[in-house]
């Protein structure tokens, strides 16, 4: 039986008729976006071919974009950084000055899966496939950090914890995708970080992800803090509880575990195979203390 | 539906290597099924496992989580060409002479990453090593002799 | 660490043997060259997939595979309808014997599902997607029933009930009705009753365990080819070749003979390819298609479908002397099957208590199936957690009573002359050897901080023997072809070579081995148990001394001197006084060279039923730290210490003490089987189902004593299996003294440890207002 006599019926596991497109420009990846039905953002794929061969989704249409200049380059810009969607964990961990300025939000890519991940796993792919527990998206709320999305109105710039809405789902509109992330320019003695608990060493999901970014004024004491925290509820999200628990304090044990406590307070995670709910609230707390701490100590020495 | 399939050109091992694909299908797919390179493994096809560990552009990746297609224009290397020849590399080496497998199903997998870090840091640690080799599972061995044979085998490359 | 191994046997006599030589393999494995069961492909060759039950228990009422058939481009279609409905009967594979009327079953569902994963029907077509669809096509009706997946809950009167003719064996009288309760089984000596009487102390815990899976990194794969003569071939990864031809043939309902197997490098094994799963149905796939058919299982059929090992539920109870000197020790031991009767619980009764001297001694076991993949052999099967439960115990037991936990052991061991539970007595054994290796080993005294602390644990493994077969063919040349018929798991080949190199004198790269087919070898009973290096290396010694007899005959006849007179040493025949004659020596070499002159080819043949495998005792030593904050337990250090007989390649000893160790690390901190409500597996795969990697644990450090077993021509014992025995007794007692609790289950994950530490805590709080 010859190739070409395969009926129309046959369906493909990973995707019916599946298309794949490597647009070079922000334009290009607009417009076969707009002219597909149901499509999906390649970057790194470490999420997507797991879900493709799982069947977990049916696309008509890939567009890869790593060809896309502006999706894939890391530049300085008005004083903070500008990183491209489908920049990899490893070329994060690899550029020197966003590793100096936030080690936070890079030592939190480089906690996603393996070092084989890290070698294709980007910041964009971790945000959009929007898993409650992603490593990335504590760190980046914690920083600040907005998108730049692209689509057929144009570009627009949102806020990193806008983007995620529920397991899986983003508020991204048809046709939409994430370009870029931008950090501020950072203030003096700053410093962010993220710890994350996982039953084993490395290539767990995490259980609890916090991400800590706080600023000191000249005296010592904390004039901005931002805690985020992973897998701990339908999405990540920012904590301003247990920022403001931090906020005019010299960040003694006490004030760490008034933050702590709300962090804790904030949670509201479910019972699964990776942990339960007392356990995720008890540890939410603790890490964020811990991460808090970390990020103390960079921000003294800035 | 699409029935035709996608051109790839690539390079493998250095040499030049052209194949039809379908968009669905993997590298780890393609190499082994169409191109018989079947030194790369597949464990898992979800990335939790490394067997399928190879380079691309000389960055470490699982094969069984790059498309095929996504190999157009670029360079992959596998175990296969990690031997110069009837010269094995030193890791072969060294994993021979320190019995660091027993199976050796994850033995591609895990010198092909091995290699990718020594090309990067020619003097690791023993923390830095098992944390690089995390993601490449091995339930023969322990670790211990594999990670043994990692170190010896920098150093030896250190020292020519 | 850098230490490594050290030997107490301080002299090796011998060239090869005792030492760590490159393996023959080892060159191909580290290429990718190696051929594993999915790197074969065949010309016209089919993709095989199997429909496996949505239902953790269900009734199969019906099933239609006509639309399935009728897609273009499936070739075949098979169902129980294609595979033999067997009566009961009992066959050893491995250390476990299955019985073929649930094999065929396990194999291909017939009247129920019963269990998620449970292979129903299976297509072969000309590619994976369309076998995909083609099994989207097959229309299964089920009558779903309620399930049952826990030991305690399927032994209950009330539980659902997996086969309606399932009467409890071992019980007098035979109950009337049905129920879960495969079989009970009873050891025991001495008087229970009176040794409880007589102790000063008394434990007595409960425990509970959770299946485990091997964990093989290799999925299952076959290629089958079957021609229209009735013909087989099977390429597959498997531990047992000739076990795999024996099922596949009586499930196929084919003669033995017209099946040839080839065993492919095997990616791991630990006992869970002792068993048949894909192979007879790709067989019947080939058959019925007239092509071949390749099977792989993707890593979540291997999950759902393939045998992990009992989780139990477990009651110890031992008592002993102020001094320290056990008087009783009784064990009930509950093992979940899985879907099918055969549970290794009569293993785990004949061990929890083997370490041991004891005079008072009762072990209770009871085999019980629940809506679970059938479990297959893991690695000293039924042992670990039996003695994992004992050792706990012992544990308790010493500190309850003052004395060091291995001063303790030491006082009760079990030694030569020691009668077992189970009936023989032993010979020599080297349990005190390994706990006085440790009480010497820098280890033990080491100091430890904060959170920190330190356990020990022993372990005990039989061994076996069994058939095996080789052939050692001299070439022209005089190098040599040695074939066995034993997979290579963990580099046997190059121990085998290195006996048949010390026998015959040569150099090792002069022998060359190959693990022969189905057809090319005598029948050799599979790579488990310990027993390749015990059971074919006896066969290989004893196939090099059969060629060397006959190649002592040929050169009397040369010399035409009687056969008596010729020696052989270092590789040459000499004769064995100047009385004899002023003969210059003959080497292996020269000989064969004259073969056909002389008599014809020069082939050495052995065909055994090894006996006298000799047990294998091991004591670990494990430090840990526990994160009271978050419950993660750290493995600081670790050392392990075994018997073992003789270490024919000591490196290679060594990797399966690391390998063992490792894995019960994982059986301690991490791995479970994750179920829901609805009985279906949760982590069907490596990234919930946790097995250790690289940066979790240390370096696992070695030490090898060798009490040598007599009956092996170089005091070779099995070492494969008894590693993975001490490791989580060892953990649970390190976790007890570095925060002080003491924990009855496993494994022990963050969750568990953090909610027993705050109940503690508070326990601690409560007692304190």
């Amino acid at each position: 039986m010859a190739v070409d006599e395969i009926p129309k019926s046959v369906e493909y596991p990973l995707g019916t008729g599946m298309r794949y497109e490597s647009p070079e420009s922000i334009e290009g990846a607009v417009a076969l976006l707009a002219n597909s039905g149901a499509a999906r953002i390649l970057a790194g794929g470490t999420d997507l071919l797991v879900q493709l061969r799982a069947g977990m989704i049916e696309p008509e249409l890939l567009v890869d974009i790593k060809s896309i200049q502006e999706a894939r380059q890391i530049t300085s810009e008005n004083g903070g950084y500008r990183v491209g969607a489908a920049v990899s964990g490893a070329e994060l961990g690899e550029h020197a000055a966003l590793k100096q300025t936030w080690p936070g939000v890079v030592e939190a890519v480089e906690l996603i899966g393996s070092t084989q991940i890290q070698g294709r796993a980007s910041l964009g792919g971790n945000l959009c496939n929007a898993s409650p527990a992603a490593d990335g998206v504590p760190a980046l709320i914690a920083a600040a950090a907005l998108c730049t999305i692209a689509g057929p109105e144009g570009q627009r710039e949102v806020a990193v914890e806008e983007i995620c809405t529920g397991p899986g789902q983003t508020s991204l509109g048809k046709g939409e995708f994430v370009v870029s992330f931008f950090f501020h320019e950072r203030a003096p003695r700053s410093g962010d970080a993220y710890l994350r608990f996982i039953p084993r060493t490395e290539m767990d999901i995490a259980v609890v992800g916090a991400g800590v970014n706080l600023s000191l004024d000249e005296s010592g004491v904390c004039s901005a803090a931002r805690v985020a925290l992973g897998a701990v509820a339908p999405k990540a999200m920012l904590v301003p509880e247990a920022g403001a628990a931090l906020v005019g304090t010299r960040l003694d044990d006490a004030d760490l575990q008034a933050m702590a406590a709300a962090a804790s307070a904030a949670c509201e995670p479910i019972d699964d195979k990776r942990g339960t709910v007392e356990y995720r609230v008890k540890v939410a707390g603790v890490l964020a203390r811990r991460a808090c701490a970390i990020a103390f100590g960079r921000a003294r020495n800035n | 539906m699409s029935k035709s399939k996608l051109h790839v050109a690539t390079t493998i091992n250095g040499d030049s290597v052209e194949f039809l694909c379908e968009p669905q299908q993997t590298l780890l797919d393609v190499l082994r099924d169409e191109l018989h390179l079947t030194g790369s493994k597949e464990g898992c096809a979800s990335g939790d496992c490394g067997a399928c560990s190879v380079t691309f552009d000389g960055r470490l990746v699982c094969a069984c989580l790059v498309l095929a297609v996504e190999s157009n224009g670029h360079k992959v290397e596998t175990i296969e060409g990690m031997a110069d020849g009837e010269n094995l590399h030193p890791l072969q080496e060294k994993f021979l002479e320190h019995s660091a497998l027993q199976c050796g199903i994850c033995t591609p997998g895990i010198l092909v990453a091995a290699k990718a870090l020594l090309d990067i840091d020619p003097d690791p640690t023993e923390t830095r090593v098992r944390y690089w080799l995390a993601g490449n599972l091995c339930r023969c061995t322990g670790y211990d002799k594999i990670v043994r044979a990692v170190l010896d085998a920098a150093a030896e490359m250190r020292a020519n | 660490m850098a230490t490594s191994t050290k030997s107490v046997s301080e002299s090796n006599d011998y060239k090869w043997v005792g030492t760590s030589q490159v393996r023959p393999d080892g060159v191909d494995k580290v290429t990718g060259r190696a051929s594993f069961g999915a790197d074969l492909y065949a010309p016209n060759m089919l993709v095989g997939k199997i429909l496996r039950s949505p239902h953790p228990h269900a009734r199969i009422v019906s099933m239609d595979i006509s639309k399935a058939e009728a897609l273009s481009g499936v070739k075949a279609v098979v169902n129980k309808d294609d595979i033999c409905d067997l009566p009961s009967e009992m066959v050893p594979a491995g250390e476990m014997m299955v019985n073929y009327r649930d094999i065929t079953r396990n194999v291909m569902a017939r009247e129920k599902a019963l269990y998620e994963g449970h292979a129903v029907a299976a297509v072969a077509a000309i590619s994976e997607s369309i076998a995909r669809k083609a099994l989207s096509l097959i229309d299964v009706e089920y009558e779903v029933f309620p399930h049952v997946i826990d030991v305690v809950d399927a032994m209950k009167p009330d539980a659902p009930l997996l086969h309606e003719d399932l009467i409890t064996a071992g019980v007098e009288p035979a109950p009337e009705k049905p129920s879960n309760i495969a079989k009970r089984m009873e050891f025991s000596q001495g008087d229970c009753q009176a040794g409880f009487a007589a102790a000063d102390v008394i434990v007595e815990r409960e425990f509970t365990t959770k299946p485990v899976h091997q964990g093989y990194i290799e999925p299952h794969a076959c290629l089958a080819n079957v021609a229209e003569d009735g013909k087989a071939e099977l390429w597959c990864t498997t531990q047992g070749h000739f076990i795999a031809r024996g099922h596949c043939a009586k499930l196929l309902g084919m003669d033995i003979s017209k099946l040839r197997v080839t065993a492919s490098e095997i990616g791991g094994g630990f006992g869970g390819k002792t068993v048949v799963y894909l192979e007879p149905v790709a067989l019947a796939l080939s058959r019925k298609a007239g092509q071949p058919v390749k099977m792989v299982m993707t890593r979540e059929e291997v999950f759902r479908a393939s045998g992990p090992t009992s989780g139990a539920h477990m009651r110890i109870k031992m008592g002993a002397t102020k001094d320290g000197r056990i008087t009783a020790a009784d064990a009930l031991l509950h093992y979940q099957a899985g879907a099918f009767p055969g549970s290794p619980v009569q293993l785990g009764c004949m061990c929890a208590f083997a370490p041991y001297d004891l005079e008072n001694v009762r072990t209770v076991g009871y085999d019980v199936v629940v809506n679970r993949p059938k479990v297959a052999a893991y690695r000293a099967p039924g042992a670990p957690i039996a003695e994992y439960a004992a050792e706990c115990v012992v544990d308790e037991l010493a500190k309850k009573i003052g004395i060091d936990p291995l001063e303790m052991r030491l006082q009760n061991a079990a030694k030569e002359g020691t009668q077992t539970v189970y009936g023989p007595k032993f010979g020599p054994v080297g349990l005190v050897e390994t706990l006085e290796a440790a009480r010497e080993h820098p280890h033990y005294r080491a100091p430890l901080g904060k959170n920190q602390g330190r356990g020990i644990a022993s372990g005990f493994w039989f061994n076996i023997g069994g058939e095996s077969c080789a052939t050692l063919n001299l070439s022209e040349d005089g190098t040599a072809h040695l074939v066995v018929g034993t997979p290579d798991i963990g580099g046997s080949r190059a121990s085998l070579c290195q006996m048949a190199a010390e026998e015959l004198g040569i150099d090792l790269d002069k022998v060359h081995p190959i693990i022969g087919d189905t057809a090319s070898l005598g029948y050799t009973f599979l790579t488990g148990g310990s027993r390749a290096t015990f059971a074919t290396g006896m066969a290989v010694v004893e196939a090099a001394r059969d060629v060397i007899d006959k190649m002592r005959e040929r050169v009397a006849k040369t010399w035409d001197i009687p056969v008596d007179a010729v020696v052989w040493e270092q590789g040459f025949a000499r004769p064995a006084s100047s009385n004899a004659g002023a003969f210059e020596p003959m080497s292996i070499a020269e000989i064969a060279a004259m073969a056909n002159k002389t008599g014809g080819p020069l082939v050495g043949n052995a065909a055994i039923n090894a006996q006298g495998a000799g047990p294998s005792f091991g004591t670990h030593i494990v430090d840990v730290e526990v994160d009271t904050e978050t419950g993660q337990v750290k493995i600081l250090r670790y050392t392990a210490i075994q018997d073992a007989g003789k270490a024919v390649h000591p490196s290679f000893v060594e990797g399966q003490m690391q390998g063992g160790a490792v894995q019960g690390i994982g059986w301690a901190l991490n791995e479970e089987y994750v179920y829901g409500e609805d009985g279906k597996l949760q982590n069907a795969g490596f990234l919930d189902y946790r097995i250790p990697v690289c940066s979790d644990v240390p370096m696992i450090d070695t030490v090898i004593v060798e009490v040598p077993n007599p009956t092996h021509p170089y005091g070779v014992r099995g070492v494969g299996e008894t590693p993975i025995i001490p490791p989580m007794a060892a953990i649970t007692s390190a976790i007890e003294q570095a925060i002080g609790i003491r924990f009855n289950e496993l494994p022990m994950s963050p969750p568990k440890v953090l909610a027993a530490i705050e109940a503690s805590n508070s326990a601690v709080a409560d007692a304190a207002e």
